[in-house]
């Protein structure tokens, strides 16, 4: 009886249909990557080619050097900051203007994208910064600090200041503790914080497309303007790849987060 | 050994705790609050000729939302144009709230009733394309809707159309995109509301021989109504300044406010223009989140209190009950 009273017909259905939603075109254009026939219609068989053709064009070559190499750069950056800040507001007593500082660290998600993207234009033409691959490094620290700091901030919750206070007692140096208890123990939160803020900054396009200026282009650059002049298998493959890496570093992220908080309920 | 001193990593040391908080303080200070503030002055200045600014102040770019100079007349006359593109924004985002309430609600009902166990799944599955890039969500969306797309290919198949549906580039195709791009944000913060209420509620109104949906209208949606409200917000907001579904679906023949504020910065170059358009939209985002921030924290003051006030009558009872 009373599961029957907790139970809405049709909720499974329409849940189905919102994971469907979600999940379709994305299924739809990995499946069309391996199709050997450019055509929609027909199925030729799997293939490979298209990716062994992306993975040779060089326009996308040069495009996924430079997306990886600024995500792993400003997410290395953004989780080095993330850690400080989360030490200087969780670690130590309360102090006036806390609340005013965890509001500015997740500021960057509040403003919409879009006003990221041209306020980071106006201000790097401004201050007469070439703009390139250093701007959008710049612009992408920026905004992947409040994606890093939440999961640290909230592994760093979930330790116990006995710990610092016992290895202090035991004349510890602020370093030491730093280093042997209390970093160690953040190490989940701290590699979650960084895959996320990794993916945000490889996700990237609306920023990257305005301050990146002539001559630098980032893999969703490339992907949107090789859209314009008309859909490929090509981009099927390369957006397939993105799509894959998203998810397993989200997996990734989730799986440590999980590990973390059976730990804290057992 | 009563009042030892405990000393923590960080303990009365602001040196210390300055120096961990300026990166954070000077990275978001000065590559996100001065852009921000730029953009502001911006707006007040006359436009170059190649794009930047001249350093005169002036209004016009506030103005030149309701009017455009007559290229004859050198009159000021009225042009709805902009505010057109400002109303066309708000419709597509209130319309992809609505459709992705009326999804995401069951969604997020039917997770809060799965066994503990599985509910964590079910959550990571709808948070994933969250992760996901954007674009290329976007991408796909377009790839399967457009003209010859495999939508078409398989509906024309079945014969249950004869001639393809043309949904891209039209403002179905720029809502199903917000809808698509922001139904994760809907879930989650309903899910969180659902999770948390007392289901015996609803035993207790079904006692009472509520129908099924006034026990959901009277019962449930007044006990997740933040819920209701956050999800709403979190779809609304990146929907009205949305860039990257009208860019795409829309194939720039349906602007929103986002395509316009980036074209002004891009193509035709106005940049105080762009700038203010920024301005009223950011403006209007930060009115709106601290209007609900406010109304949330005077509802939880005000459910603190009344816990407050409970709890102290208990002690003022046990109290008198000892006293005897």
């Amino acid at each position: 009886m009373n599961m029957d009273i907790k139970h809405y017909p049709g909720t499974r259905a329409i849940t189905i249909f919102c994971l469907l939603v979600l999940y379709s075109p994305m299924l739809v254009v990995a499946v069309y990557s391996f199709n050997s026939l450019r055509s929609i219609s027909n199925w030729g068989g799997f293939t490979f080619d298209w990716y062994i053709k992306a993975f040779n064009n060089p326009a996308i070559q040069s495009a996924a050097l430079n997306s990886l190499s600024i995500a792993f750069t400003a997410s290395l950056i953004a989780t080095a900051i993330a850690v400080c800040a989360s030490l200087a507001l969780l670690r130590g007593k309360k102090f006036k203007g806390q609340g005013a500082f965890a509001g500015l660290l997740s500021l960057p998600l509040m403003i919409p994208e879009i006003i990221t993207a041209v306020a980071s234009l106006v201000f790097f033409v401004a201050i007469h910064l070439t703009l390139g691959l250093g701007t959008i490094l710049l612009a992408h620290i920026v905004f992947c600090i409040p994606f890093a700091y939440l999961p640290i901030s909230a592994r760093m919750k979930g330790i116990s200041a006995d710990y610092d206070q016992a290895a202090m007692d035991l004349y510890a140096s602020r370093w030491a503790c730093f280093h042997y208890v209390t970093l160690p123990m953040l190490m989940p939160g701290i590699a979650s914080g960084m895959m996320l803020a990794f993916i945000v900054s490889l996700d990237d396009f609306i920023v990257a497309n305005m301050v990146a200026g002539p001559g630098a282009s980032t893999l969703p650059m490339t992907i949107y303007s090789m859209v314009r002049i008309g859909f490929t298998p090509e981009i099927n493959a390369v957006s397939t790849l993105l799509l894959l890496t998203s998810t397993l570093f989200v997996g990734g992220s989730w799986l440590l987060n999980r590990g973390d908080k059976q730990q804290r309920s057992e | 050994m009563s009042a030892t001193h405990k000393p923590t990593l960080l303990e009365n040391d602001g040196v210390r705790r300055s120096l961990l908080l300026s990166p954070a303080v000077i990275m978001i200070g000065i590559f996100l609050i001065m852009p921000l503030l730029m953009v502001l002055v911006f707006s007040f200045l006359q436009p170059g000729t190649y794009g930047g600014v001249i350093w005169e102040f002036s209004t016009d770019a506030y103005r030149q939302f309701f009017f455009e100079e007559d290229f004859l007349t050198e009159e000021m006359v009225f042009t709805p144009a902009y505010l057109e593109i400002f109303g066309a924004s708000f419709t597509n985002a209130v319309i992809a709230v609505f459709f992705c309430f009326l999804v995401g609600f069951p969604t997020a009902y039917f997770i809060a009733t799965r066994p503990a166990r599985t509910q964590g799944l079910w959550l990571f599955a709808i948070t994933i394309p969250y992760w996901v890039n954007l674009l290329i969500r976007t991408v796909s969306m377009l790839f399967i809707i457009r003209d010859q797309g495999p939508l078409n290919e398989f509906l024309l198949n079945l014969g249950i159309i004869d001639k393809p549906l043309s949904i891209a580039y039209t403002q179905y195709a720029v809502v199903l995109g917000l809808f698509y791009s922001y139904l994760p944000f809907m879930v989650l913060p309903l899910y969180a509301a659902i999770e948390r209420f007392d289901f015996s509620l609803l035993n207790a109104a079904h006692d009472l021989y509520a129908s099924r949906w006034k026990a959901l209208r009277y019962v449930l949606f007044p006990s997740v109504r933040n819920g209701i409200i956050a999800g709403c917000l979190l779809v609304f907001i990146p929907s009205l300044g949305a860039f990257i579904a009208p860019d795409v679906l829309g194939g720039g023949k349906q602007l929103m406010i986002g395509n316009m504020i980036a074209l002004q910065f891009q193509g035709s170059r106005n940049w105080p223009f762009g700038a203010a358009a920024a301005v009223i939209l950011l403006t209007f985002v930060l009115c709106l989140l601290m209007f609900f921030a406010w109304r949330a924290s005077k509802s939880s003051q005000s459910a603190q209190q009344k816990a407050q006030h409970k709890a102290q009558q208990k002690v003022q009872q046990t109290n008198e009950g000892g006293s005897h």
